[in-house]
């Protein structure tokens, strides 16, 4: 027995301390392991943890006409997010946060229901391109909502209503199949290229570099204190078009509520004056992120409007080939003393062929190339290709551009159908029959053209032989880094015989007069010269079975080429006015740009000083006295400020 | 017996050890907390150490020999306290833990009846003659812990019941514990252990899996203990402050269960081994304080005390270096928070009262 005050056993004691010793021992070895033998490894993900790089988006260039004048800029936009790592429960704050950002509380339910089972770090894109009113609800709400935040991205401001939304295109998030595409392969991710039109062409120089910085973070993602290393964002290039906007419009108001395109091109140079296409989409939807359901209307809509129609629509010229036709047996000796009578038609061939005249009735009579040109007689044309055969004729047109692209520097354009016995043998492993040729003659059959095509051809034709590439960026405007994406032919030119120039342009001038196709669109002052075409969409026999309902479906397309002045032009208009009915009609459309780039040329002044230099001039001047008259003569070196000053503004006294 | 008493016989030398860690503990979590909305709360936590202090004052000058004789009203008021808890109690963060007193403040007893288990304890096995353990010795002192701690456990609050386990450990051990009875416990307990797996709530589940995976879920119920040992290891041996992983929260509440993370990323090896070392000098002047008891029950009493704070060590020094999985104990004297603050200091109050008394007799 022991007493109450037997101490327990001192070597139970003892071996306590040893025990607390051995604990010590084991902390301090955690440490060690911790802080010394694997530092290095835990200082690296610390680094990691803390330092994140933010990227700064690089603005994409604007898009400039050739005046400078903006086409297409960028917004500031702010995009909502739900960070899924702040470690609150989503749903909670669901209600608050949809009433905030005006949102369907469904919607945001659904959205992170969906994110459940993706990766942390990845938040939800909850709205885009949010109000002012909605930035200051997350704003005042980062306290209690720390899991809201915003991100800040250019986005692209189109014109309103697709304006010119063909040819600018548009951009969105590079898809993956662009990503393995060569030209593409240094981007990343979620950058934002050009999908369409110049946004593509010409992404490289519109897109910039996108710059970093390496920021503190803290655990909520958000910044702490200065950024750390600040690589600047490099913004992309300005693009200048040679559009004029004032055309451009012209043209868009000239094809309102009609499906088509114009092209309106300067012919002594290429330059692309107006480009337009119907029906059109508006980009702005794509500047943030189409919905599902607006993208298949536009891809399932059989007008096509994603498609510019200028540049892709392969379609029989009609008429409009006559002036081929016509340059090709000229030049060939063959339609100078051609004479020939319509009676409303004629056989070639053993089969009978129509002229357009004989469905009102009527027919041309007498009629020589002149003739055969303003009114446009079938028949004429037949027998004209008869003679010239489908040879002759496949190498004029494809000396004028006809069957190939015209290289204009934008994508997806198609190359057309110029048919000859080659190319039947090629494609349809088939002789070439004699009868096709007619159909040819008037620019039916298996001829397909773009209106860019057509267009070239008349501007080449009307200039004397002088073929151009269709652009819409001149490579001065470009930096000198960037290579155009269309290629300066080495001059293409068909010498056209002075007379036989003549002949073709006088009568596409007479197109437009009383006795012409189009005499509705003759403008009083100006020497539009041109051919209308109306092409059928399906053949006579095909249509002669048609219900009246299908038949109106199957309207014939209106086309007019023309150009102003008649010989060495310096515009050429081409129009598509799709099932309508006539050229003529078509011809109305492009004589309102014509008229529209007449006007504005009339009331510019045309001498302009260069502003590079000081100009000088000369004046005398009278300095009257109250006795005497004394005249003072000198020169002057005037400094002219601004660019583009005509030169009579800066003379003296003038202001 | 009390006229003999003198602050000559106060352990000086063990209080300047516990301020200079309790001083560290203060600037850790001033620096911790600054721009947090935890700002300030260095400030609180020196209110409870001065708290504590005059705590620890008031417990020394009680004889501890009348506090024994009472422990069995103290035993049943525990008991009580705890029940009381678990019928009125708070809830908060899905466990009821907390009372709420009148006047605002929150009162948690847990803390409280391990300091009264202490005694109880050692009460019980210095009453004890026998220089080995009976059986029904041994469930009796195992009853005596076991039942407040099923209480605590009910709460639910593992971390703290789990810290009632030394204070029963300790004193079977000195109280004479057969090394046989320790194997059946230990063998008794391993086939408990997958029952005790399905009482487990499901964030008691998550953080045992994080532990022993990190990886698994680095952004959940991992976070803690991944951030916990990236702050360590990048303190290296001398520390880094700038930027810090405390600083710039990714370690969570660093100024409470997390303190030492924080103090070993901001302080290095050297540090971190430092307040090492002022633990083991604390506990190693205690233990000798319990040698030198004046009899059997302050000898308990102060083991009491160092297997409770060396619990607490283990486990929460051990938990920010990744060796036990999350539980939410504290840092005895580091970690900031009043229970916990004052609960080492009356516990160091009792330890000073049998000090003051050993050369009574």
């Amino acid at each position: 027995m022991f007493s109450r005050d037997e101490k327990p056993s001192q070597i139970r004691l003892t071996a306590v301390q040893y025990i607390i010793l051995a604990i010590f021992l084991l902390l301090a070895y955690g440490l060690w392991r911790l802080q010394v033998s694997q530092s290095d490894m835990y200082a690296t993900l610390a680094e990691q943890n803390r330092i994140r790089n933010v990227p700064i988006l690089a603005p994409r260039g604007k898009i400039l006409d050739r005046n400078g004048r903006p086409i297409v800029e960028n917004y500031r936009s702010m995009t909502a997010l739900l960070l899924r790592d702040s470690s609150r429960d989503l749903n909670a704050d669901a209600e608050l946060i949809a009433s905030g950002l005006h949102l369907d509380i469904k919607e945001v339910r659904e959205k992170i229901r969906r994110f459940a089972y993706m990766p942390q770090y990845q938040p939800i894109y909850l709205k885009e391109d949010i109000t002012p009113d909605e930035e200051a609800f997350i704003e005042a709400h980062r306290t209690e909502l720390p899991q809201l935040d915003t991100i800040m991205a250019y986005r692209r401001l189109y014109p309103l209503k697709g304006f010119m939304a063909h040819l600018i295109g548009y951009v969105g998030e590079v898809s993956e199949d662009m990503l393995n595409q060569p030209q593409f392969e240094f981007y990343n991710p979620g950058d934002v290229v050009g999908k369409s039109g110049v946004e593509l062409e010409y992404n490289q120089l519109l897109m910039g570099k996108n710059g970093s910085r390496q920021v503190l973070v803290n655990s909520h993602g958000q910044e702490v204190g200065k950024p750390l290393d600040e690589k600047p964002a490099e913004p992309g290039k300005p693009l200048k078009l040679t559009i004029d906007v004032d055309l451009q419009i012209a043209a868009e108001e000239a094809l309102n509520g009609k499906n088509g395109a114009i092209v309106a091109m300067d012919p002594r140079n290429g330059e692309i004056l107006a480009m337009v296409s119907r029906p059109t989409f508006d980009a702005n939807q794509f500047a943030v992120r189409i919905s599902r359901n607006n993208w298949n209307q536009l891809v399932n809509d059989p007008d096509k409007p994603l498609l510019n129609k200028a540049i892709q629509a392969q379609l029989a010229p009609g008429s409009t080939f006559k002036i081929i036709m016509a340059t090709a047996g000229l030049q060939e000796g063959v339609a100078q003393d051609m004479h020939v009578i319509c009676n409303g038609g004629g056989e070639f061939y053993g089969r009978y062929f129509k002229c357009w005249i004989a469905a009102r009735h009527q027919t041309h009579g007498e009629v020589g190339i002149s003739k055969g040109i303003y009114q446009s007689c079938d028949v004429f044309f037949y027998t004209l290709a008869e003679k010239l055969g489908i040879g002759k004729i496949a190498q004029y047109a494809t000396a004028l551009g006809l069957g190939q692209k015209t290289g204009i520097d934008l994508p997806q354009e198609v190359s057309g159908v110029m048919p000859s016995e080659e190319w039947k043998l090629r494609n349809f492993r088939q002789k070439w029959f004699a009868g096709e040729t007619i159909s040819v003659g008037i620019g039916q059959g298996a001829v397909a053209a773009t209106p860019i095509q057509m267009a070239r051809a008349f501007a080449a034709i009307a200039s004397g032989g002088h073929v151009v590439t269709p652009h819409v960026t001149n490579p001065t405007d470009l930096p000198p880094n960037v290579i155009p994406a269309w290629n300066p032919p080495g001059e293409l030119t068909i010498p056209l015989d002075p007379k036989n120039w003549e002949i073709i342009t006088d009568a596409m001038a007479q197109v437009v007069s009383p006795l012409g196709t189009a005499p509705a669109s003759q403008i009083k002052g100006v020497d539009l010269a041109g051919k209308t075409g109306s092409a059928q969409t399906v053949s006579n026999t095909l249509k002669a079975k048609m219900s009246a309902s299908e038949k109106a479906k199957h309207k014939d397309n209106g086309w007019f080429v023309g150009v102003e002045p008649r010989r060495n032009p310096e515009i050429v208009v081409c129009a598509l006015f799709e099932e309508g009915e006539h050229g003529s009609e078509a011809a109305r459309v492009a004589s309102q740009v014509v008229k529209a780039f007449v006007d504005k040329q009339r009331k510019q002044p045309t001498k302009l000083a260069n502003s590079e230099k000081a100009v000088e001039v000369g004046a005398v001047w009278s300095e009257s006295d109250e006795t005497v008259e004394k005249f003072n003569s000198g020169r002057f070196v005037l400094e002219l400020p601004t660019k583009g000053m005509p030169l009579a503004m800066a003379a003296p006294g003038l202001q | 017996m009390s006229q003999n008493i003198s602050f000559r016989d106060f352990d000086w030398l063990l209080v300047v050890f516990v301020l200079i860690i309790c001083a560290l503990g203060v600037l850790e979590i001033r620096s911790a907390t600054t721009h947090t909305k935890f700002a300030g709360a260095h400030l609180k936590q020196i209110y409870w150490i001065g708290a504590g202090l005059v705590g620890m004052l008031v417990v020394s000058m009680l004889n501890y020999q009348m506090l024994l004789e009472r422990v069995h009203w103290m035993y049943i008021a525990a008991l009580a306290s705890l029940m009381s808890v678990l019928i009125f109690g708070q809830k908060y963060l899905g466990a009821r833990r907390w009372v709420k007193l009148p006047g605002g403040n929150h009162f948690q007893p847990s803390e409280w009846v391990k300091l009264i288990l202490i005694l109880a304890v050692a009460k019980y096995f210095a009453d004890l003659q026998q220089r080995e353990l009976s059986w029904s010795d041994f469930v009796k002192a195992g009853a005596i812990v076991g039942v407040p701690m099923l209480m605590v456990l009910a709460q639910p609050d593992l971390g703290t019941a789990l810290t009632y386990l030394p204070i029963a450990v300790i004193g079977l051990f000195l109280g004479g514990l057969h090394w046989k009875q320790a194997l059946v416990v230990l063998v008794l307990a391993g086939m408990a252990m997958p029952l005790a797996w399905h009482k487990l709530k499901p964030y008691q589940k998550e953080r045992l899996v994080s532990f022993m995976e990190p990886d698994a879920d680095a952004r959940g119920s991992g976070y803690q203990v991944k951030q916990s040992l990236i702050a360590v290891g990048s303190g290296g041996i001398f520390g880094s402050s700038a930027g810090s992983q405390t600083h710039l929260a990714f370690l969570p509440v660093p100024q409470t269960d997390f303190i030492f993370a924080a103090f070993s990323e901001e302080h290095g090896f050297v540090g971190a081994v430092g307040v090492l070392l002022l633990y083991f000098i604390v506990l190693m002047r205690l233990t000798q304080n319990a040698q030198t008891a004046p009899d059997r029950a302050g000898t308990f009493l102060v083991m009491g005390v160092v297997a409770v704070l060396t619990f607490h060590i283990l486990v929460n020094v051990g938990m920010v270096l990744g060796f036990m999985p999350v539980t939410g104990i504290p840092l005895p004297l580091m970690s900031y928070g009043g229970s916990s603050v004052l609960f080492m200091f009356l516990a160091l109050g009792m330890v000073m009262n049998v000090r003051m008394r050993r050369f009574v007799n």
